[in-house]
């Protein structure tokens, strides 16, 4: 078992993104996210349906998949980053992508967290808080 | 199956050729040019009879291969294609159920084992005050009813429960029915395969008699243009290939080493 870092408060309330292509996998990231406390959550099936909502909706955090239809993981996570409004947004990556070229691609475009399918709640949780600890540094 | 021979007709092709190549050498010397000329109508008569022919038999190849994998012209539900894609269609569909039911089960589930955990933390301790002689008599009775409670909840939830945990072992019976899907469809994928190569062999007789040589430079430089660009691949099947990172451990050793 993992232990919860004091240290880092953690918005339980933030608002978070999940996208995904494949709603059982999005329904997974969201039952995950709720038993570490986040319930704020929405969702969206790829990039096209997502950039909309993180441009109107006042998002913390964003976490996507890589490969979808219509607009990529990584061609959202360009838009974000080049967008004004966005660009600070943290993204976590949660993908199946596990080519090591892939993965440098997705850290160049300013990606703030990677994790590989399949994976567990710890790693997820892990990620998060690494993401947020960074962040308040 | 249709039998494709490729080389039954190739010595005799061949070997006419050569005669008929010795044939016009010989007219050449004598000088008749008339003669000359037979000959050389003779060389592409064969020619062309033997290009007709191949070509015939690429022709009922490709027929052939296309009424045996049940393909029609285009993807129609009928074809075997079709049919391909329906059948993997199926398997989404039956692995998305699968996943969701076996989610609808756990949800309902843990509520029920948080409810029994809590009403035994919670019973634990008014017992620890009994125990400690200090609950005041009509607490005692009101501890009594809980307990009572406690007794009937706790059963009427592991039993739903246990049906929920055998029901998810149950929703996992997709295993089978899509194995079986997928490996009739790797069957058809191998089938085609198999024709294609056939067809290739016979267009490449047609190739040879025509004398067509195709470069395939094009082709790769194409390949090498499109590794420059990053896209989505997938999962990978095999972790031990190289540039393929094996599990988040690798993933956090990249990043790391990329300064995150």
């Amino acid at each position: 078992m993992w232990s919860w870092h004091s240290e880092v408060a953690l918005d339980k309330n933030m608002k978070i993104l999940v996208v995904d292509d494949f709603s059982t996998m999005r329904r997974i990231v969201k039952n995950l996210l709720r038993d570490l406390g986040f319930t704020n959550t929405q969702e969206a099936d790829d990039g096209l349906t997502a950039l909309p909502m993180l441009q109107s909706g006042d998002f913390d955090f964003l976490v996507t998949d890589w490969n979808m239809p219509g607009m990529s993981g990584l061609d959202l996570l360009k838009h974000v980053r080049a967008d004004d409004k966005l660009k600070t947004l943290p993204v976590l990556m949660v993908t199946a992508e596990a080519k090591r070229d892939q993965i440098v691609a997705a850290a160049q475009a300013g990606v703030s967290g990677y994790v590989v399918k399949p994976f567990t709640a710890a790693v997820l949780k892990e990620k998060i808080e690494k993401i947020f600890e960074r962040i308040e540094s | 199956m249709a039998e494709l021979q490729t080389d039954s007709r190739t010595p005799s092709f061949k070997q006419e050729m050569k005669d008929l190549a010795e044939d016009l050498l010989k007219k050449i010397d004598s000088g008749d040019l008339g003669k000359i000329v037979g000959v050389v109508n003779n060389i592409n008569e064969v020619r062309d009879r033997t290009l007709y022919d191949e070509i015939g038999k690429l022709t009922r190849g490709l027929h052939d291969s296309m009424k045996d994998l049940k393909t029609g012209d285009e993807l129609n539900e009928e074809s075997g294609m079709g049919q391909a894609s329906d059948k993997l269609a199926y398997v989404i569909e039956m692995t998305d159920k699968a996943a969701n039911r076996t989610m609808d089960l756990a949800e309902e589930a843990m509520p029920l084992n948080t409810e029994n955990l809590e009403g035994a933390a919670l019973l634990q301790k008014q017992w620890g005050k009994f125990l400690r002689k200090e609950l005041k008599p009509n607490e005692f009775r009101d501890l009594t009813k809980k307990i009572d409670n406690y007794f009937s909840q706790t059963q009427v939830n592991s039993k739903k429960i246990s049906s929920n945990l055998s029901d998810v072992l149950m929703a996992q019976d997709f295993q089978d029915l899509t194995g079986q899907v997928i490996l009739r469809v790797t069957k058809l994928i191998t089938e085609v395969e198999a024709r294609l190569v056939d067809l290739v062999a016979m267009a490449g007789e047609v190739d040879r008699i025509t004398g067509i040589y195709h470069t395939t430079s094009n082709h790769n430089e194409k390949l090498q243009e499109d590794s420059k660009y990053i896209k989505a691949e997938g999962p990978q099947i095999d972790t031990s290939l190289e540039g393929v990172v094996d599990g988040q451990d690798d993933v956090d050793d990249l990043l790391s080493s990329l300064g995150f």
